[in-house]
């Protein structure tokens, strides 16, 4: 179960910081998402993980860790706010620079500068 | 009532924010009320502020048990002498920015006021906090607030860096939210003082782990307070607010800051066995570099603004310089001098919008432009404030300069850091002097200054406000100097806060 679970925290993490590198904001914005996924399941799993265990004492014979559960509730909570104020951000964006770039405009087009020298020599 | 202290300053703004968001104060013909409400609540919290800055200094460090859960179970407010200062720091500047606003700026948008007070609120329970992730929960509540500030106003500018800023620090939360699960996941604790208990008893396996948490730590305060590698988001961000946001932005690069000096003393101080001064290597080149690329950004600045901004860069690096020399002498000096950058940055963002607004499209750009109507009274400001920030004397950055190099002790360390400090302050004058010149002196000789906005009472009440504390603060040099050094004594004495935490000596 830890190997299943370690492997799906750092898939999503790669893709979510292979995502939030990219140019257009939507991409970013599906970064972010898939980052706070990655980050929840990892706060989720810093208590250990087990199978059928009770948060509260005398319940059972395995407990688990009720306070990482906490922590993702709060963590969740404030992710999804944050997404949400980035989402509206981004149309403002889209709408006020007139595209969807992060930077608000298009990146300098290298190919073309090196090419535009390599006719000057 | 005096048990609650604590945590009043957080309370305070929470609910007159809220406060202002219903009937009375809504609206946009209501402004009135709520700049008055705005004001009463800012004085109520310097009322406030002092009131525990006195109890702190008399009775020693406050512990303060949300929902009476007792370390290290509950979330804890620890309100010390370094605490206590900054309160009173921020409230300060929240009364600078709040009457600068009250001329106009408030109304651009509709929330200004409830903003300014949520964002006084994350800053407030940030200092206090002795609960890692309550300290990251106090960031969200800054960070949200400071997101809704830095577009107040609108326009194409603000929305392109606040799109950078917004993505900047969301990536930053997930690494802080990574860093917490590590140092949960080893030390079974986020109170910060049980925390600097039980890393040192970790076993050689899971110290390496810890040690992750606390770099990844490192990172995000590292981007809060714009260390070197992560400053680029900086000037930008800052060019683009407001001028009262701006300024109040001066105290929140001074927050990762102060989360450096906490965490890295207390829980990865000298006494946290194989981790013990684990920051130190990566901060002292960083520190050194942070002056290094500030100086340079000094000089290379095309307008008023982004000067002050990498103005703030070299006011970081040097804080970080006197974290490094980890003496409590250094720490006071490096506090000092805190509270100094943080009101004369602040003061310089107001100088430059009102400046700005009187130079037509030239805005605070070094170019050649319409004479500035308030030619006197603009000039004396800026002079003050430029002489202040550069380390002139009788100013207070002279004597904040001098206390940190003062606290040089070892010979090595003493070329390096006198220079990298000397040669930005130098740096500092002469890009400051160019721009006093271009801003006050070049101007073509007749033309019509009249259709120029006059300078309205508030804005020059707020900034004055700021730039006085620079003469009080060398007046009551001695007292200042005093009590931040037994802040850092404080700060730097961590068995004091496992005794006021009940902690004392039972490690598992």
């Amino acid at each position: 179960m830890e190997l299943l679970y370690v492997i799906c925290v750092g898939v999503t993490t790669f893709c979510g910081v292979f995502l939030c590198l990219r140019g257009r904001t939507f991409s970013v914005v599906v970064g972010l998402t898939m980052l706070s996924y990655a980050v929840n399941l990892f706060l989720f799993s810093s208590g250990r993980l087990s199978l059928n265990g009770a948060a509260i004492l005398g319940m059972s014979d395995s407990y688990a860790d009720p306070l990482p559960q906490a922590l993702v509730l709060t963590a969740i909570v404030i992710g999804f706010a944050m997404i949400a104020f980035v989402v509206i951000l981004s149309i403002r964006a889209r709408a006020d620079l007139g595209n969807d770039l992060v930077d608000g405009r298009d990146p300098p087009d290298t190919g073309k500068l090196i090419k535009s020298n390599r006719a000057k020599l | 009532m005096m048990s609650h202290l604590p945590m009043l300053p957080i309370l305070i703004p929470l609910l007159g924010g809220l406060m202002m968001l219903l009937p009375p104060y809504v609206g946009a013909d209501n402004y009135a009320r709520r700049r008055i409400a705005s004001l009463a609540l800012i004085l109520l919290q310097i009322g406030c502020a002092i009131w525990l800055l006195l109890t702190v200094s008399r009775d020693g460090a406050m512990l303060y048990a949300l929902g009476d859960w007792q370390p290290p179970f509950g979330i804890i407010l620890y309100a010390d002498g370094l605490a206590a200062m900054l309160v009173l720091l921020t409230s300060v500047l929240g009364l600078g920015i709040t009457l600068y606003s009250c001329s106009g700026t408030d109304r651009e948008g509709k929330y200004f006021h409830p903003l300014i007070q949520f964002q006084l609120l994350g800053i407030y329970g940030a200092f206090l906090t002795n609960d890692l992730f309550n300290l990251f929960v106090f960031f969200e509540v800054l960070l949200i607030a400071s997101y809704t500030l830095l577009i107040h106003g609108g326009g194409k500018h603000r929305t392109a860096a606040n799109v950078h800023y917004v993505i900047l620090n969301l990536i930053g939360s997930s690494l802080f939210l990574i860093a917490l699960g590590t140092l949960y996941g080893t030390t079974g604790t986020l109170n910060m003082a049980d925390m600097s208990l039980r890393i040192a008893a970790l076993s050689e396996s899971q110290a390496v782990i810890a040690q992750t948490g606390g770099a990844l730590l490192l990172i995000v305060f590292g981007l809060k307070s714009a260390m070197l590698p992560l400053h680029f988001w900086l000037p930008r961000t800052y060019e683009a607010a407001t001028a009262p946001v701006a300024a109040l932005f001066a105290i929140m690069t001074k927050v990762g800051v102060y989360c450096i000096y906490r965490v890295f003393t207390v829980v990865f101080g000298s006494e946290a066995g194989q981790l013990a001064d684990m920051a130190l290597p990566w901060i002292w080149p960083l520190a050194i570099l942070s002056i290094a690329a500030g100086t340079l950004g000094v000089l290379a600045s095309p307008n008023l603004r982004t000067l002050t901004g990498n103005l703030v860069i070299v006011s970081v690096g040097t804080l970080l310089v006197a974290f490094a020399l980890r003496t409590p002498e250094a720490t006071a000096a490096g506090l000092y001098y805190l509270i100094h950058s943080t009101l004369i940055s602040a003061a310089l963002f107001l100088i430059a919008d009102m400046v700005g607004l009187q130079r037509g499209k030239a805005f605070d750009r070094f170019v050649l432009a319409r004479r500035v109507q308030h030619q006197s009274l603009l000039g004396i400001m800026f002079f003050v404030a430029a002489l202040s920030i550069a380390g002139l004397p009788p100013f207070s950055g002279f004597l904040g300069k001098l206390v940190i190099l003062q606290s040089v002790t070892e010979a090595g360390d003493k070329v390096l850091i006198w220079s990298a400090i000397l040669i930005s302050s130098l740096a500092g004058i002469v890009a400051l002097s160019r721009a006093g010149t271009t801003l006050f002196w070049r101007h073509p000789v007749s033309k019509d200054t009249s259709d120029t906005e006059t300078i309205s009472s508030w804005k020059v009440t707020g900034t004055t406000l700021l730039l006085s504390t620079s003469i009080l603060l060398v007046i009551f040099g001695g007292h200042v100097l005093e009590y931040t050094n037994q802040a850092a004594i404080q700060l730097h004495d961590v068995q004091l806060l496992l005794d006021v935490m009940n902690l004392g000596g039972t490690a598992p």
